[in-house]
């Protein structure tokens, strides 16, 4: 303690800048940055602030001439009725479900292909195969789901392939089995190649001196991938579990995927809360102030989730997020 | 280099054997559907209802392309992409990278407070309703700005841009400031240019994002003139209820000679759609590894 301080002091009176500077000055002195940021904020302002005032809506009983300000609060009235709302309660536990489902799922891959395309020595064909695993990213989920309804129908490949093996042909998308099975192995298709960059990220940034000390060391493959990859790989491994945790209800229970996939004959297990508040809200035309609590009701148990996630990595001696 | 690649040649380890056939099976399971798409989008119907198992192109048949661009329907709604792509990319860029700039100044004062507002909306939003009231107050309903303005800011991409800028050097900005230029004209001047290939790879981002977008619209355009590519494309692909598709489907029951497949011209749609993205992609493949690296997470 006392060493750093004798260690700075010298540095300090090396700068040119004044040591103190009134407030008024420095923001002065920023006036230009202020207004670069201006824009940015108005549209924070406008389009996330805004609506987050709009969550009064949930305590109101909400009147179209009247608007959020005038319309009358009614208290807890909308939670009271979501507890007991049926409709509400299969859309929670499929979100919760299918969200947790993803995550099981899908967390893992992005992880194991880096770490087999960073191990693995043909430079060429490792970018090759990048360009291929990264392409469905940057296709819509309308297109995609366009190219898996297409592929699923009664005279597309899938069933031409499993009468060939002699069976019955059959329609996983109106099928309330297989329907989330969908879900989960579409994602992957879309994300895996994409969501490994991040990894692959973290690896390069792993001193390659390590691992030739390993291997002088006589460290086989799987030695060092446990001993040097790995604890390279876990901070970024934490914060995007951290990260994914806290959007488990946005990003997991993904509205564009589900909503361009399902039908009637699977809202039951396919109906997330997303989705359940779009239908009713826009087609059914719902009560906007009850729809404003079920969504009210999502944001908090994902900021729950994120802070639940956060500590438990600040537990395991991870850094976190905050 | 060439010394490296020499000796790697030669000799394949069990480990390359092994990962070579599995990224290949997933490459091919990947890539898979992308190729079906074409083969059927050239099919004939003749071709498709003859044989049982159609995997490699037994049929070269354009029809399906020449119905799809005769559709009006199909063109203004391209148009409509491409404006909201072209206005999108201006609008978000300028506000994200002055924005992201103007954050990566650690001394401004009120910086803290700016960033863990932006932060803050990963986590917590006001819902579908609240946002859906606040934007149709704005007049954007019906409007094909709601596609460039409220869906124009990305705040992962944000905050990305705000770690890359906090890597360039600081002495680049003060010579410039001692021959008396002031920020906004460094930011133009000199930051842009120097980083160019990160711009680029972020306005392709945000490009892609605009041409794919759906969301806004099915929310807010109600007015079939003013919708999107992606809506069309819903409705030929999914809703069935486009003019085209419901073309196809009289064409196929009235069982006339030369019909046009509607799998065929459903696929024919996602291939000339996605012809901006394969066309972007290579340069998109090029830089977004260097872009995510510069920028990761934290910072």
């Amino acid at each position: 303690m006392a060493d750093s301080v004798t260690a700075r002091t010298p540095k300090r009176s090396l700068r040119t800048r004044a040591p103190k500077q009134s407030l008024g000055k420095t923001i002065l002195q920023y006036k230009y940055f202020y207004l670069m940021v201006l824009p940015v904020l108005i549209w924070y302002a406008l389009f996330s602030y805004a609506p987050m005032y709009g969550v009064t809506l949930a305590f109101k009983s909400f009147n179209y001439s009247k608007g959020i300000l005038g319309s009358p609060w009614i208290g807890l009235e909308n939670f009271q009725t979501l507890l007991t709302d049926p409709d509400f309660r299969r859309a929670f536990w499929n979100t919760v479900i299918i969200s947790l489902m993803k995550l099981v799922t899908h967390f893992p891959m992005p992880i194991i292909l880096a770490i087999v395309l960073y191990e693995f020595s043909r430079t060429k064909m490792k970018r090759f195969f990048q360009t291929i695993l990264t392409f469905p990213h940057f296709i819509s989920w309308v297109v995609l789901s366009g190219i898996i309804i297409n592929i699923l129908s009664k005279d597309g490949i899938y069933n031409q392939i499993i009468m060939l093996f002699g069976g019955d042909p059959n329609s996983p998308l109106v099928d309330e089995s297989a329907f989330r099975p969908v879900l989960y192995i579409t994602h992957v298709w879309r994300e895996i190649g994409w969501d490994s960059i991040i990894y692959l990220a973290a690896l390069a940034g792993i001193n390659p001196e390590l691992f030739e000390a390993a291997e002088v060391d006589g460290a086989n493959r799987f030695r060092r991938l446990l001993n040097i990859a790995w604890p390279g790989l876990k901070s970024t491994v934490a914060v995007l579990l951290i990260l994914q945790v806290g959007q488990l209800l946005t990003q997991g229970s993904s509205f564009e995927q589900i909503f361009n996939l399902y039908s009637s004959p699977v809202y039951s297990v396919a109906d997330t809360i997303d989705t359940y508040i779009y239908r009713t809200s826009f087609t059914i035309g719902s009560d906007f102030g009850y729809m404003t609590a079920v969504g009210v009701v999502k944001s908090i148990i994902s900021l729950i989730l994120l802070w639940a996630a956060n500590s438990f990595a600040k537990k395991m001696g991870e850094e976190g997020l905050y | 280099m060439t010394d490296t690649t020499v000796k790697k040649r030669k000799k394949w380890s069990v480990f390359d054997i092994v990962a070579f056939v599995a990224l290949g099976l997933l490459a091919l399971v990947t890539f898979f559907p992308f190729y079906n798409v074409l083969i059927i989008s050239v099919a004939k119907f003749e071709a498709i209802s003859k044989s049982d198992f159609y995997i490699f192109p037994l049929s070269f048949d354009l029809s399906a392309y020449k119905l799809l661009l005769q559709d009006m329907k199909f063109w203004s709604s391209i148009l409509n992409s491409v404006i909201v792509t072209v206005v999108g990319v201006l609008f978000s860029m300028t506000i994200s990278v002055a924005g992201a700039y103007a954050l990566s100044k650690r001394g401004m004062p009120g910086r803290n407070i700016m960033l863990s507002l932006i932060l803050f909306t990963m986590f917590f939003n006001g819902g579908l309703i609240p946002f859906y009231l606040v934007v149709k107050d704005l007049g954007f309903v019906n409007n094909i700005l709601v596609m460039i303005i409220p869906a124009g800011l990305n705040t992962f991409y944000l905050i990305i841009m705000k770690n890359y800028f906090n890597t360039i050097p600081e002495s680049l900005e003060e010579s410039a400031k001692l021959d008396g230029a002031n920020d906004l004209y460094i930011l133009y001047k000199i930051i842009i240019p120097i980083s160019a290939p990160f711009m680029a790879t972020f306005a392709l981002f945000y490009a892609v994002e605009r041409w794919n977008e759906w969301w806004y619209a099915l929310i807010f355009i109600s007015d079939a003139a003013k919708a999107p590519l992606q809506i069309y494309l819903r409705e030929t692909l999914i809703t069935s209820n486009s003019l085209l598709s419901q073309m196809a489907q009289t064409m196929a029951e009235q069982e006339q000679t030369g019909k046009v497949y509607t799998p065929a011209l459903q696929m024919a749609a996602i291939v000339v759609s996605s012809i901006p993205i394969i066309v972007v992609y290579p340069f998109l493949q090029k830089h977004f590894n260097k872009g995510i690296m510069v920028g990761s997470i934290k910072g």
